[in-house]
């Protein structure tokens, strides 16, 4: 074996200038998608870490039916206080949550004495809120951080469009399950920056607040926002917890809880599965280059050498001998074109970080174009190249093998 | 016990809508250890019939029987297999693999066919390069060394896997004619010393003297036989 890798290398190295051409359109191929991948993946993983550490948390927990009614915010799906404590049983106990935090969700009307308007509202246990969703402490861009009983946050186009500053007097109006309107006066305590994604132009005040505001008789919740230790187990721990409160059953038998991640509740989930389609496409660009390149260079590998073929076959060479001189040619180019690939694709890389390119996005300025690649990825891209490689040298390496000696050994 | 033995063969190719016969009913035998040449104008047969022997072709009728093999009934892998242990060939272009050296060009019918082990690749490469006096040529490639050295070679390669039979077609044509001379007389020298048939194909009235028996084709026939010393059967075939 080790002597037909030597063939095959010094048969590359024969025609330099050929092989270096095809090596360097592997390369570059490669390069592209790591660089895509890097960019395209971490700017997905960004975007993903500010809608569920901005607003969603990275799974929901809801009454059967709320999610599918959620734009009207329905007071008459929040979950009681006797299904949040068996919730909040399991919560606690589970291992791979985090941290939780149960949310009154309502509308209302904002009222500056002036004008009116109207706002959706998060009443929430200000603590375990901050924990759930770090970066709402970073949205803040005025005022304290953190909410009082008697305070509000508002978001930041309601403070331009109102002309409402932090320390100012303003009114919620609300209607509660019944049908009846209650008031009640709060101090802006802060302005909150918008967040990407569902609720992120939406207020906050003390989950007692909004129980009172609402004449909750007890504790309703809206839904519990829950972030995992490890999200890369979102899947595993969303199903687990769907398992676990799928026992609770409500008066029509029906399961009680339901269970979403972000994914299920944030439209740019629809964006990142474009950006997983989009890399997709550059994967079997990749595959087409390797695959056009070698295919090609190995076909006149064999016409180029079909007097050397006939030469090895007569002197008794067997055709699958043969077969795996021409596969190796093509799996070294491969590999060659990989290896010079990687590297220069993990320096760019490194430039790109070094670099700190900023860009826009959305409402969010300034962001740093962070590419990351994840060893897993260029594994993957590896083998594949390898892989294709391998496979575009077997028809012109089949043909070598089944090349009958004394047709080769005339031709001219 | 002959070492080939040609019994009514005939080799046909269809040209097109043409036919055209190569060869036509021709009988001999080969005892082991000759050094015989094939002779004859272009077009008469020779290759068709080194071809045969040496197991690149199949004759259309007859039976050829080499080494006791009918070499009819062998298939395209087991017709590898016994090229690469009883057949040694010399081509006219030398057909070196460009890419190893010399050494290597020897040593590969011994790795890639018949996997020997390489203490005795090793012995048996370098008593070859002694006796072709290529021995401190080893380490050039095919394209630094002259046309004679290139035929040596071929001919060490030939040899190294002992085979019972070599089979050189025109093996000096590329060749002045005193490297053609030292070539001949290396061939006849190693039939003498490793006791191999070396069967050669040749238009070169000056190197077919040099033959122990002549086997003369013309028009697809063999036309005479004739064994140093005289004619076979005292007649033109």
């Amino acid at each position: 074996m080790g002597k037909l890798f030597k063939i095959a290398v010094r048969n590359l190295l024969r025609y330099k200038r050929r092989t270096f051409l095809t090596a360097s359109l592997i390369t570059i191929g490669v390069i592209f998608v790591l660089i895509f991948i890097s960019v395209s993946g971490s700017f997905k993983a960004m975007m993903i870490s500010q809608i569920t550490d901005s607003m969603l948390g990275h799974i929901q927990i809801h009454k059967k039916g709320y999610v599918a009614a959620i734009d009207n915010l329905p007071l008459n799906l929040n979950l009681r206080p006797q299904d949040v404590a068996k919730l909040e049983d399991i919560l606690n106990n589970d291992a791979d949550v985090e941290a939780y935090s149960p949310r009154i969700k309502f509308g209302g009307m904002f009222s500056n004495f002036v004008e009116t308007t109207n706002i959706r509202l998060n009443g929430v246990y200000p603590d375990r809120e901050f924990k759930t969703i770090p970066l709402l402490a970073s949205r803040i861009s005025a005022g304290k951080k953190t909410i009082e009983k008697g305070e509000i946050l508002i978001p930041v186009l309601l403070s331009k469009g109102m002309g409402v500053k932090v320390g100012d007097s303003v009114v919620i109006v609300t209607t509660n399950k019944d049908g009846s309107v209650n008031g009640k006066q709060f101090t802006v305590s802060a302005i909150l920056e918008s967040a990407t994604g569902p609720g992120g132009r939406d207020g906050y005040v003390h989950i007692e607040d909004a129980q009172e505001l609402l004449r909750m008789t007890e504790m309703e919740i809206s839904e519990v926002a829950i972030r995992l230790k490890d999200f890369d187990k979102l899947h595993a721990a969303g199903f687990k917890l769907e398992n676990l409160l799928a026992g609770d059953l409500n008066q029509q038998g029906k399961p009680l809880f339901e269970t979403h991640s972000w994914e299920k509740l944030s439209p740019f989930y629809h964006l990142s599965r474009m950006i997983d389609l989009m890399t997709f496409f550059i994967k079997l660009m990749l595959i087409a280059i390797v695959l056009i390149s070698i295919m090609n260079v190995m076909i006149m590998a064999v016409y180029e050498r079909i007097r050397e073929i006939g030469t090895i076959a007569a002197i008794g060479t067997p055709p699958e001998k043969i077969l795996s001189m021409f596969v190796i040619e093509g799996f070294c180019l491969g590999i060659f074109g990989t290896i010079i690939g990687n590297i220069l694709g993990a320096a760019i890389i490194y430039i790109i970080n070094a670099s700190k390119i900023t860009f826009d996005f959305a409402m969010h300025q300034g962001l740093i174009l962070s590419a990351n690649i994840r060893l897993t990825d260029i594994i993957s891209i590896s083998i594949i190249v390898i892989i294709v490689s391998v496979i575009a040298s077997l028809q012109p390496a089949f043909k070598a093998s089944r090349m009958e000696p004394i047709t080769a050994l005339r031709h001219v | 016990m002959e070492l080939i033995v040609a019994e009514n063969i005939s080799k046909d190719y269809q040209v097109g809508e043409v036919v055209i016969h190569a060869l036509k009913d021709v009988s001999f035998e080969i005892e082991p250890a000759s050094f015989v040449s094939f002779v004859g104008p272009s077009g008469s047969g020779k290759t068709t019939l080194l071809n045969l022997i040496g197991c690149l072709d199949k004759p259309t009728e007859g039976k050829l029987t080499v080494a006791g093999i009918d070499i009819s009934m062998l298939d395209r892998k087991e017709s590898a297999t016994f090229r690469g242990n009883h057949i040694g060939f010399i081509f006219q272009d030398f057909n070196l693999i460009p890419v190893l050296t010399v050494y290597e060009n020897i040593e590969y019918p011994l790795l890639m066919v018949q996997n020997v082990p390489a203490i005795e690749r090793s012995d048996r490469i370098h008593g070859l390069l002694k006796a072709v006096d290529m021995l401190d040529q080893k380490d050039k490639y095919p394209d630094q060394i002259s046309g004679g050295q290139k035929q040596r070679v071929a001919i060490a390669r030939a040899l190294v896997t002992n085979p019972k039979l070599v089979l050189a077609d025109e093996p000096t044509a590329n060749l002045d004619s005193q490297t053609a001379h030292a070539v001949i007389e290396l061939m006849k020298k190693m039939k003498g010393e490793l006791k191999t048939t070396f069967i050669f194909s040749t238009h070169d009235q000056k190197i077919v003297g040099e033959a122990e028996i002549v086997f003369t084709l013309g028009d697809g026939k063999l036309r005479d036989q004739e064994v140093k010393g005289g004619t076979k059967n005292g007649q033109t075939l």
